[in-house]
């Protein structure tokens, strides 16, 4: 056995991603399914240095660790639905100021406070619109605890690079289920550090100027630099203006640096898609089920794949279609009431082509559940 | 090996999660295995119906939970009425004869076993009560040894409590044993 391999939760496998992406400040309100997230962090953090803190509710969570990012830190918060929902106003600041964060929502069965312990993928939709005004997100996640590791990993990396919050959507049942995570050796994953300004102290900083390559350097905020940071339209020293040109431009930044990378920021995996008549299209803990059923049929003959979504949002609407294009059915599984079927809908050439299988009562979707769905759509009865 | 599917069931309180989480950290620290452990419960965390299920194999486990256990523990009567039925057809039941009366012919190895009065009786401490379980139950399946067992426990137990658990671990192997199953 690996000595870095344990034995854990996909909670504490998201603590440990987060560590290593070099998380040093943690604020947030424990809530179920989520609650291992700040029990770990609030014993490793101080441990490494860090900080956590226990706020009073989730807006005070997000609203803190905006700020500690602001000063320089690698930050997150974490969360269930509840909780999620109260941060959307503190979200679309984030959004709109620029400040990378990485929110995690271990999702449970909504609407409110719904089903506390039992898992669901009923947030999926809340990532990408909860907030208010047009806008672009990243929303990542994943099926199994060395993937968790790697997307926690990939979310820090990601908010550093775009200055956006990056949204973690896991839930209850990879959340609380243990499996082995082998931590990698330092170094073996990339780390994307925070990019800082070259502007030297009493020379003018313009913290929303971007570079020609759209990337903003940041300047600790309290460090050298005086500058104003506001959820207001503003203009490249971070004042508010009502100006058309820098409302419109502003706006177009704020898309365009994450819409038009959304093959670049796309993560997925693929499973027997070589020859597959019929795609599997799934995320999170339904994808484990999906390919479970993939396995199973592929011994059996049947031409069965699986495209596992890891980035959810921006949506990969060019990988789907192009890797649908030759199929005859796509069935997206999903435990909600059909959030990301919609997007595949909207991608492929075939829409009527495409089907759903889900559960929304809070029981972790089976194999067979999934498989007598595709007899269904397989014209073979029940 | 044929893939391990196990169901423990009984209430909050219990340990029924615990010995399932030590019993799939043993398999996958100090034997080499593959495991998966998850569970269900409601919102009461003591007295509530609980059920933990552990998946042991040596290859890549995509669906977590058991549908049909091949070995099926349960540790109140609620939890065998309710469990019974989904036992793989010649699977193995263990149950605590104090807490659950068997009524039905069941097609399973039936192991019914007094790990609770033998606990009080021996060492008079409730607490360890699921660690005389996990005691019998390794010794009925040749998956993971007592010495791996007793590997995870030294790193999950204060130092004061190991020689308890360790009795009660030994309690349940030697109960198994003699089931004669």
């Amino acid at each position: 056995m690996n000595k870095n391999t344990k034995f854990i939760q996909g909670n504490e496998a998201c603590v440990e991603g987060a560590l290593y992406a070099g998380l040093d400040f943690f604020a947030g309100y424990p809530i179920t399914p989520s609650t291992e997230i700040a029990e770990h962090l609030a014993k490793r953090l101080p441990e490494k240095g860090g900080k956590f803190i226990q706020m009073e509710d989730e807006i005070a969570s997000l609203c803190a660790i905006i700020g500690a990012s602001l000063t320089g830190h690698k930050v997150m918060t974490a969360t269930s639905g509840p909780g999620f929902s109260l941060m959307q106003e503190a979200l679309s600041y984030a959004v709109m100021t620029e400040i990378p964060c990485v929110i995690v929502d271990v999702q449970r069965g909504g609407p409110s406070t719904g089903i506390p312990t039992h898992g669901s993928q009923g947030d999926v939709n809340q990532a990408r619109w909860g907030t208010h005004g047009d806008h672009a997100i990243i929303a990542l996640t994943a099926s199994n605890h060395q993937d968790i590791f790697e997307v926690t990993v990939n979310a820090f990396n990601l908010a550093e690079t775009y200055r956006t919050p990056v949204i973690l959507l896991f839930d209850e049942i990879t959340g609380h289920m243990r499996e082995p995570l082998t931590i990698p050796e330092k170094g073996k994953l990339e780390l994307v550090q925070r990019l800082r300004t070259s502007v030297k102290q009493g020379v003018d900083y313009h913290p929303y100027l971007p570079r020609e390559d759209g990337r903003l350097p940041m300047s600790d905020f309290g460090d050298v630099h005086r500058y104003n940071v506001t959820g207001l339209v503003h203009d490249m020293w971070g004042f508010p203006s009502s100006e058309p040109k820098a409302a419109y431009e502003l706006l177009r930044h704020l898309v365009d640096k994450i819409e038009n990378r959304a093959n670049k920021i796309a993560m997925f995996k693929e499973y027997h898609m070589e020859d597959a008549e019929c795609v599997l299209i799934s995320y999170g803990a339904s994808a484990r089920s999906s390919l479970h059923v993939v396995e199973d049929r592929r011994i059996r003959g049947e031409r069965l794949g699986l495209i596992e979504l890891q980035t959810l949002w921006p949506f990969p609407s060019d990988i789907i279609r192009e890797k649908c294009a030759d199929s005859k059915y796509v069935m997206v599984v999903e435990q909600n009431m059909g959030q990301i079927l919609h997007e595949v809908k909207l991608s492929v050439d075939r829409p009527d082509r495409v089907f759903l299988a889900n559960r929304i009562d809070g029981v972790f979707i089976t194999p067979l559940d999934i498989m007598n769905i595709l007899r269904l759509i397989q014209g073979k009865g029940v | 090996m044929e893939k391990c599917r196990i169901v423990f069931s009984g209430s909050g309180g219990q340990g029924v999660i615990t010995a399932a989480i030590i019993l799939a950290e043993a398999a996958v620290l100090h034997e080499n295995l593959n495991a998966v452990q998850s569970q269900s419960y409601g919102a009461a965390a003591r007295g509530g119906a609980t059920r933990s299920d552990v998946i042991i194999s040596e290859s890549d486990i995509h669906y977590p939970k058991v549908v049909q256990p091949n070995i099926l523990v349960c540790l109140t009567q609620e939890a065998y009425h309710k469990f019974y039925p989904i036992l793989r057809p010649g699977g193995l039941l263990l149950s605590d004869r104090r807490y659950v009366q068997t009524s039905r012919k069941v097609d399973a190895r039936q192991v019914e076993i007094p790990m609770y009065d033998s606990v009080m009786e021996e060492i008079g401490k409730t607490i360890v009560f699921n660690i005389c379980m996990l005691g019998a139950l390794i010794s009925l399946i040749d998956t993971v040894t007592p010495d791996s067992i007793l590997k995870v426990l030294k790193t999950r137990i204060p130092n004061n409590f190991l020689d308890m658990n360790k009795k009660a671990l030994n309690l349940g192997i030697k109960l198994g044993n003699e089931s004669g199953v």
